[in-house]
């Protein structure tokens, strides 16, 4: 026995303080590259989108390359834009949102129908727009947080739900600009611009960055945003450790349907109408998470930084408007985003081996 | 001659008449449990003996069907790891409860962030990634874990050994009362457990008392100051490492041999 007792002395004796060091094994510019990356996620969406942005501006010269295309671009993103950044937080969360435009369109709908049918002051009709997209974002939190339902599947029903209310709550009824313009101008805010040089501003657009540096600020520097993080990578850790994972699920879908009212709010000021048939109604949630994720977001959770996401809207409103201004057939776009999306998930994995 | 000694102190942390079941299995059975101030007391059990159900009724992970726990005399009722925490009672769990993708910092203070004084903590809830950065820092070196570095890295960038570490400093920097391990040396190399080990002193002679749960013998027999030997979903016999074996600790757990009567 005694002998046996004995087999850890050599390494008992020694004082030694120096087993664990941090030795950086991963040497060379690939390592460098994959650590730059892993720590600053957002660099890569960034470095395409100014390849893209100069690329298009080689091509196409002066016609493209002026403040005025470059902010139109930003306006054409927009609505996706604060959808993505909406789609973010889910994500984070290792959630997927697929109601984010269908709340879009209802916010606007009830935005519209409640300064128009029951006569509500239009900045009332704005809060009531807001309520319902965090009420709605309540339900799903709920249902994903408390019942434990996957996110996907619930916000595949809440999707069909809220389109199916937006359409029989409209009657099917467009509210026309001109209508607007008379008694509602507060509905169509978002839609006034300020002029600087060639470039063209929209208050949606500074609404859409504001958005973007407010929840990057939560996102970095606060505890909540901590937990968004620590809830996104692993649950059962950050329950353990004390995080109440439950009330961070709960806030992360009322914020998210939140925004998505305010990307309703966007809409009205974008499109200077309100219509039930908005195609952001079926197809935001695929632009916004396509966004996401050639953002350099991870689909697992918990990785990824929200200005990615805000890259990869641009990325996506760049290609859109150089292949069409470049004359090339609109599916070549599609193809491109569909390489970019491919591209950036497979970059994700290669980032996140960094822990085997 | 310490047996004297320690039945007249009182317990810091202790169990009674423990009941958990889960469907027909009962993993808890009337189960008694004492830890008494500034002791390593090691929990050993074969695997189904109910060593972590016992564990987790202490350390709020999960809600005793019958019987009471008593922290320092007095009656508790954790209804989750954050009261027991805010008891004072931290534990290091198996799994270690990290977020790999999170820094060090972030890490020791999941859950109980430090704001920034003045407005920008109050109102817009900014954290003080300084003082958190230097409290981490010194916790680690405090417990020798100098070597790290970076107090930013992810936590998925360090060793096992290391992460343990991590871990354990968490627990000994916010733990005031009692600290839990789960299988601290399980997933660790010869070094890394030597490290752990002495870690695990050291707290010890910070006055802290700790529980142990370890498979591993050699290492419980080091270090425990008494071995709660568990069996069958109850405290079979408290054993004083000095008197017995550890082929006689197997064979109490194991069944093989019969329990010491005076325990």
């Amino acid at each position: 026995m005694a002998e046996a007792d004995n087999y850890e002395d050599t390494v008992k004796g020694k004082k030694e303080v120096d087993f664990a060091q941090f030795e950086d094994t991963k040497s060379g510019l690939l390592g460098r590259i994959q650590h730059a990356l892993h720590v600053n996620p957002a660099l890569v969406p960034l470095i395409i989108l100014v390849f893209a942005i100069a690329l298009f501006g080689l091509l196409l010269g002066q016609r493209f390359f002026s403040a005025g295309t470059l902010t139109l671009i930003l306006q054409q993103v927009q609505i996706v834009g604060v959808l993505a950044a909406a789609q973010t937080l889910i994500i984070l969360t290792a959630g997927i949102d697929l109601s984010v435009g269908a709340i879009a369109v209802l916010s606007s709908v009830i935005m519209g129908q409640m300064t128009f049918r029951y006569g509500v002051p239009a900045e009332i009709s704005i809060l009531i727009g807001f309520a319902f997209g965090a009420g709605i974002g309540a339900v799903s939190g709920f249902l994903v947080s408390r019942i434990k339902i996957p996110p996907f599947i619930v916000t595949l029903g809440i999707w069909q739900v809220v389109l199916a209310a937006n359409y029989l709550f409209a009657n099917n009824q467009t509210i026309r600009s001109s209508d607007l313009r008379a008694e509602a101008p507060a509905l169509l805010f978002l839609g006034n611009r300020v002029e600087i040089g060639g470039a063209n501003f929209t208050f949606g657009v500074i609404l859409m960055i504001l958005i973007f540096i407010a929840l990057g600020y939560a996102l970095r520097s606060t505890a909540w945003g901590r937990h968004v993080y620590a809830v996104g990578d692993d649950p059962e850790a950050a329950q353990l450790a004390g995080v109440n994972v439950k009330r961070t699920l709960m806030s992360v879908y009322m914020l998210t349907g939140l925004i998505c009212a305010v990307a309703g709010w966007v809409m009205i000021g974008r499109f200077s109408s309100v219509s039930p048939s908005a195609s952001t109604g079926v197809i935001g949630n695929i632009q916004s998470i396509t966004a996401v994720v050639i953002g350099g977001l991870s689909l697992f959770g918990g990785r990824g930084s929200i200005y990615g996401a805000l890259f990869g809207a641009m990325i996506v409103g760049v290609f859109e408007l150089g292949l069409r201004m470049a004359g090339a057939d609109p599916q070549w776009t599609f193809m491109l985003i569909g390489m970019l999306i491919i591209g950036a998930v497979g970059l994700d994995q290669w980032i996140r081996k960094v822990s085997a | 001659m310490d047996q004297k000694g320690i039945s007249v102190m009182e317990p810091i942390l202790s169990g009674k008449n423990l009941v958990k079941r889960y469907g027909k299995v009962t993993a808890l059975d009337h189960c008694d449990f004492e830890l008494y101030p500034g002791e390593i007391l090691a929990v050993i059990g074969d695997n189904g003996a109910g060593k972590s159900s016992l564990i987790k009724a202490l350390s709020g992970a999960t809600i005793p069907d019958s019987g009471e726990v008593y922290l320092e005399g007095k009656q508790v009722n954790f209804r989750s790891p954050i009261d027991a925490r805010g008891a004072g009672i931290e534990t290091v769990y198996q799994t270690l409860a990290m977020s790999p993708a999170l820094s060090i910092a972030d890490n020791m203070f999941m859950g109980r962030e430090l704001k920034k004084p003045g407005v920008m903590g109050s109102v817009f809830g900014q954290l003080d990634k300084k003082r958190m950065q230097d409290f981490a820092r010194d916790k680690l070196s405090e417990l020798g874990l100098m070597t790290i570095q970076n107090i930013n890295q992810a936590v998925e960038t360090l060793s096992g050994g290391q992460r343990q570490g991590v871990a354990v400093a968490r627990a000994a920097a916010f733990g005031s009362k009692v600290i839990i391990l789960d299988e601290p040396t399980a997933a660790l190399g010869v070094k890394e457990s030597r490290k752990v080990l002495e870690l695990i002193l050291d707290v010890r002679s910070r006055g802290i008392p700790i529980i142990l749960i370890s498979h591993n013998m050699p290492h419980v027999f080091e270090v425990a100051d008494r071995i709660h030997v568990h069996r069958l979903g109850k405290r079979l016999c408290v054993i004083d490492p000095k008197d017995y074996t550890m082929s006689d600790a197997v064979a109490f757990m194991t069944g093989a041999k019969e329990a010491p009567v005076d325990a």
